[in-house]
């Protein structure tokens, strides 16, 4: 079974603006790589962004990333909130000087008429706590809608960006209902309306949606949970602690990469503690910094190895 | 004289640092041009969101040339004296002049600094400016090490006059100077050459950019203005959005849109503040209904459809996020209507400060304070109590948490809903007043009651922990909260001793761990209390001078309130009795102060009229003896403005008497009675207040 291809400049479907936007981004030199296969709260918990952002070795990458926010849960009541979302990221270091324009070019690519929509870059400085980064740019709004975030990173695990990464966040969902013109997120065509069959995003995610809404809020166990934070903790430190030579093999094998998995487990840990309630004001501020420290402690690791400094193996 | 232009274009300038950076750039720039001996006739600057831009008119061609002479060593003098001569003034021995002077012959050196073309001086003070720019944050891009607030692509930098225009060359990090910029990013042309300001600014027009935020501001205010009215609907007037939206535009487009249905409902301040803070939209107010009905956007260019697609698009955004207030109030309204303890219990886990324990304990004793305050300032202690532990329930709600700002009014708004009186419901929003001193003051007794005890407890416990404000630190700012408590007690007339209100909240902290064991602590904080009422009075008005002399009759604390003494004092001083008994009563205590230092006793008792010699002295005796009473009646009963008219009465004795007697007189014991008599004067005046800290 086929269905003709959409020749049109706007697309048709959740997935045809995520093929459109693969299609471009490969067109302009990135890395197509795949979502990271862990929890995260966003796509720049991907070590494609997070460690190869630091280090002299250029690299330019795209990925979607399903990213979840725990807080974010709406039961799928919500016209846009959800607790699980994809998020399209750019990387691209350094950062080219007509960055801008190829975002642009992004956004005309998946079906948007310059021509017709009031495009800005509104003031918005981007910060993790929880990765010791932070970087100055801006949402960038489409008739007041903000489909992305555009920053340059300054400083990521404590360590300054020498070169500078230019990143790019597309809330994926958001843009595509402003796109195909829907109101709520539950009735969006996910693949081509005119397939056989036909799916809408409720289909695919309303009663996921409930389900780990129901599960975040009220259900999720949280003495197992904060057992899980400590574990992961204590995990990353014990993998770090390792000597750099690997005794079985004779080679130099520095763990950033499962230390850091460790890292955005307790990350994520973290955010369902928050959405159950159960962190106070001053804890939540000494999680966040637990948390840093791993991630600072895994870019100390990362600084190290081959990836950042671009030697050869 | 040429005219200089420069444009620095970069990638887009957050709002609300363009107008700080074009002064910035005016300054340093005309600054380096002027101390490198460049004048200039007049300097404009303009900023859109992609470009500072500074016009220089009548700029000097070249810095004129400085003659200096430099006086050197005698002629004859050791060679390495003579050479270090030559160094430092630049020459060689045949351009020194010998001269005879006194002490011989001397040389002289004639230095010339001639004057530099402006091009020259331009290019180091623009580079200087360029990389010492003092944004309040700054970045690197790609492969450089250059910091600018965001990438910075162009730099124009001309100078022209009648002969033609000519590019001032330099080159920073790899960025060259030219002639050219280009206009708006969707509706401009691309890049294009300029020849001097005014051919830049009408090629930047044509380009659809407006240059002066000015103008931008002032075209969206009257748009928005006539759209509104139109349809018989009033724009809320915000200065700061309006700077702020034109900040984000450089071809404003006005629109107007609607607000659906579902959400007209919600309170105005919700509509209002989401708009704002997430749209930067302009609400709308239909002043037959005082609802907010519709919303003002402004869009960046112009389009086909006449802005139909983006308002539709912004309205679509509007909805999603009212959708979200929705959420949250209505969740907020359940919790109300279900007695909103759940909030309250919340608040126990809730940090107030490491040290002073979690808001639930700290409203427990902003209750408690709450109720003790209540009789001084006429509020019920039950009623006052409730509205304590009320007040700050909303901490807790949705809307609070996504809407800080709405603390206290979204309290108002839910406690109708869990059943509390009005009341109640008013001190939540009015508790936190006065926050500024143009901020208005409660006057409901319940409100004033939580406001005080709020405001005393934040106090008293900071003193407690020794953590006082200091120079410009004032994290949790207290002088504010002490400014708070003085211009409640005045505005409400509260006739209370501060004592009577502090002592009870600095009780609460007692024998508490965090507490110190300080007994200066009360005095320190009366201290400080003191200098804050100082400030308030020397704002409303009063003379510092007239303002110590009166405070300074108070030991540590300010009581009583003094602003009627300080009041009558002032007034009574500024006419012509006040001005002279001030006179009399400095003289007969110089005269007093010095009899005293000289024969070691203070005068004060015994001044007896059987030794009086003189008719003005029997009359001032009998003066006193008149006014005396009343005067120390009238201040016990507060009654200053007849206190002053007793000193009134006095002037006029006072007068005559300096004028008749000498104090000093050969009769011992005629000069005692005089001097136990001046003492009279002294005592009574200074019952009044320290007429020795007045001035003049």
């Amino acid at each position: 079974m086929t269905i003709s291809a959409n020749t049109d400049s706007k697309p048709r479907s959740f997935q045809e603006i995520i093929l459109r936007l693969q299609t471009y981004w490969a067109g302009k030199g990135c890395a197509i790589l795949q979502p990271y296969d862990m929890e995260v709260g966003a796509g720049t918990f991907h070590p494609a962004t997070t460690l190869r952002s630091l280090g002299q070795k250029p690299w330019a990458a795209a990925y979607v990333q399903p990213s979840r926010r725990p807080t974010d849960g709406r039961y799928g009541e919500n016209p846009n909130r959800l607790q699980h979302y994809y998020q399209y990221q750019v990387l691209i270091k350094p950062s080219p000087p007509d960055l801008q324009a190829l975002y642009l070019g992004s956004l005309e690519a998946i079906g948007i008429d310059m021509e017709m929509h009031d495009i800005r870059f509104v003031e918005d400085d981007w910060e993790s706590p929880t990765l010791g980064a932070w970087g100055l740019g801006w949402e960038v709004w489409c008739d007041g809608m903000e489909v992305s975030q555009f920053t340059y990173f300054q400083q990521v695990g404590g360590y300054d960006c020498h070169p500078v990464s230019g990143e790019l966040t597309y809330g994926l969902e958001r843009l595509a209902m402003y796109i195909l013109g829907v109101d709520h997120v539950m009735d969006m065509p996910f693949n081509d309306p005119n397939a056989p069959i036909a799916l809408t995003y409720g289909d695919v995610f309303k009663q996921t949606e409930e389900e780990y809404a129901r599960w975040n809020f009220d259900v999720a166990n949280t003495e197992v949970l904060l057992r899980h934070f400590e574990e992961a903790e204590t995990e990353c430190q014990a993998i770090l602690a390792q000597e750099h030579v690997d005794p079985k093999t004779g080679k130099t094998i520095i763990m950033a990469h499962p230390a850091y998995d460790q890292c955005i487990k307790a990350s994520h840990i973290f955010n369902l503690l928050d959405a159950r309630g159960v962190i106070s004001v001053t804890e939540r501020q000494a999680y966040i910094g637990r948390v840093r420290a791993l991630a600072k402690q895994c870019a100390d690791a990362f600084v190290q190895t081959r990836a950042a400094t671009g030697e050869a193996a | 004289m040429p005219d200089l232009l420069i444009e620095l274009f970069s990638e887009e300038i957050p709002a609300r640092m363009q107008a700080r950076a074009v002064e910035d750039l005016k300054k340093r720039v005309t600054d380096g041009l002027v101390a490198a001996g460049l004048t200039y006739a007049h300097a404009s600057s303009f900023s859109t969101p992609r470009r500072l831009t500074l016009a220089l008119e009548g700029m000097l061609a070249e810095s004129p040339t400085i003659r200096e002479e430099r006086k050197g060593p005698k002629v004859g003098a050791p060679e390495k004296a003579i050479e270090g001569f030559l160094r430092g003034a630049g020459l060689t021995m045949d351009q020194l002049e010998e001269r005879d002077t006194p002490k011989g012959a001397v040389y002289f050196a004639m230095i010339e600094k001639p004057g530099r073309p402006a091009a020259e001086i331009v290019a180091e003070v623009l580079e200087d400016t360029i990389r010492n720019f003092p944004w309040p944050k700054s970045m690197r891009w790609g492969k450089g090490a250059l910091r600018w607030v965001r990438p910075l692509h162009s730099i124009l930098c001309i100078m022209s006059d009648e002969a033609g225009t000519e590019v001032v060359p330099m080159d920073i990090d790899g960025i060259t100077s030219g002639d050219t910029t280009e206009g708006h990013r969707f509706m401009g042309a691309g890049r294009f050459a300029v020849t001097g300001f005014e051919d830049y600014a009408a090629k930047l027009k044509r380009n659809h950019v407006i240059l002066s935020a000015e103008e931008r501001a002032e075209a969206i205010w009257a748009d928005a203005q006539n759209l509104a009215f139109a349809q018989g609907l009033e724009v809320v007037d915000d200065k700061g959005l309006l700077a702020e939206v034109a900040g984000l535009v450089e071809w404003p487009v006005t629109l107007m849109g609607d607000i659906a249905e579902d959400f007209l409902n919600l309170p105005p301040e919700v509509l209002q503040t989401s708009m704002k803070e997430h749209q930067k939209f302009f609400s709308v107010k239909n002043p037959k209904t005082g609802r907010i009905e519709k919303f003002i956007t402004v869009a960046n260019r112009e389009t086909k459809d006449n802005g139909a697609t983006i308002l539709a698009g912004n309205q679509k955004v509007l909805f999603a996020r009212l959708s979200d207030a929705k959420f949250f109030w209505e969740n907020d309204v359940r919790t109300a209507k279900a007695g909103a303890s759940e909030w309250i219990e919340k608040l126990s886990n809730v940090t107030f400060h490491n040290k002073l324990g979690s808001q639930a304990e700290r409203i427990d004793r902003i209750a408690a304070l709450a109720r003790e305050i209540a009789p001084i300032v006429g509020a019920d202690a039950d009623l006052a109590e409730k509205a304590a532990r009320w007040a700050k329930a909303d901490l807790s709600s949705e809307m609070v948490y996504e809407f800080p700002e709405l603390q206290g009014l979204m309290g108002r708004y839910y406690a109708e809903f869990a059943g509390h009186p009005a009341e109640v419901a008013a001190a939540a929003t009015e508790h936190y007043s006065p926050l500024g001193p143009s901020d208005d003051v409660p006057t409901a007794p319940v409100s004033v009651a939580v406001a005080l005890a709020d405001k005393l407890d934040l106090l008293t416990g900071f003193w407690a922990i020794d953590e006082k404000p200091t120079g410009s630190k004032d994290p949790f700012a207290l002088r504010r909260a002490a400014l708070g408590v003085i211009r409640l007690v005045l505005v409400n007339n509260i006739d209370h001793s501060l004592e009577g209100i502090l002592d009870p909240g600095l009780a609460a902290h007692d024998g508490k761990p965090y507490s110190r064991p300080d007994e200066h602590t009360r005095f320190e904080l009366m201290g400080f209390f003191l200098d804050r009422y100082k400030v308030v009075l020397r704002d409303m008005g009063y003379k510092h001078d007239i303002v110590d002399a009166v405070l300074s009759l108070q030991t540590g604390d300010v009581l009583p309130w003094s602003n009627a003494r300080i009041a009558s004092l002032q007034a009574f001083l500024s006419t012509d009795d006040g001005e002279n008994l001030l006179q009399g009563f400095k003289r007969a205590n110089n005269i007093l102060s010095q009899a005293e230092d000289k024969d070691g006793v203070e005068y004060s008792y015994g001044a007896d009229i059987k030794y009086a010699e003189d008719d003005a002295e029997k009359a001032l005796f009998a003066a006193l003896d008149k006014f005396e009473a009343p005067i120390a009646e009238a201040i016990l009963g507060g009654d200053f403005a007849a206190a002053m008219a007793g000193l009134a009465g006095l002037r006029a004795p006072i007068d005559a008497f300096f004028e008749a007697v000498q104090v000093n007189s050969d009769n011992e014991v005629v000069r005692r009675n005089r001097l136990n008599l001046l003492a009279r004067i002294r005592t009574l005046c200074l019952s009044v207040a320290d007429l020795t800290k007045v001035e003049g």
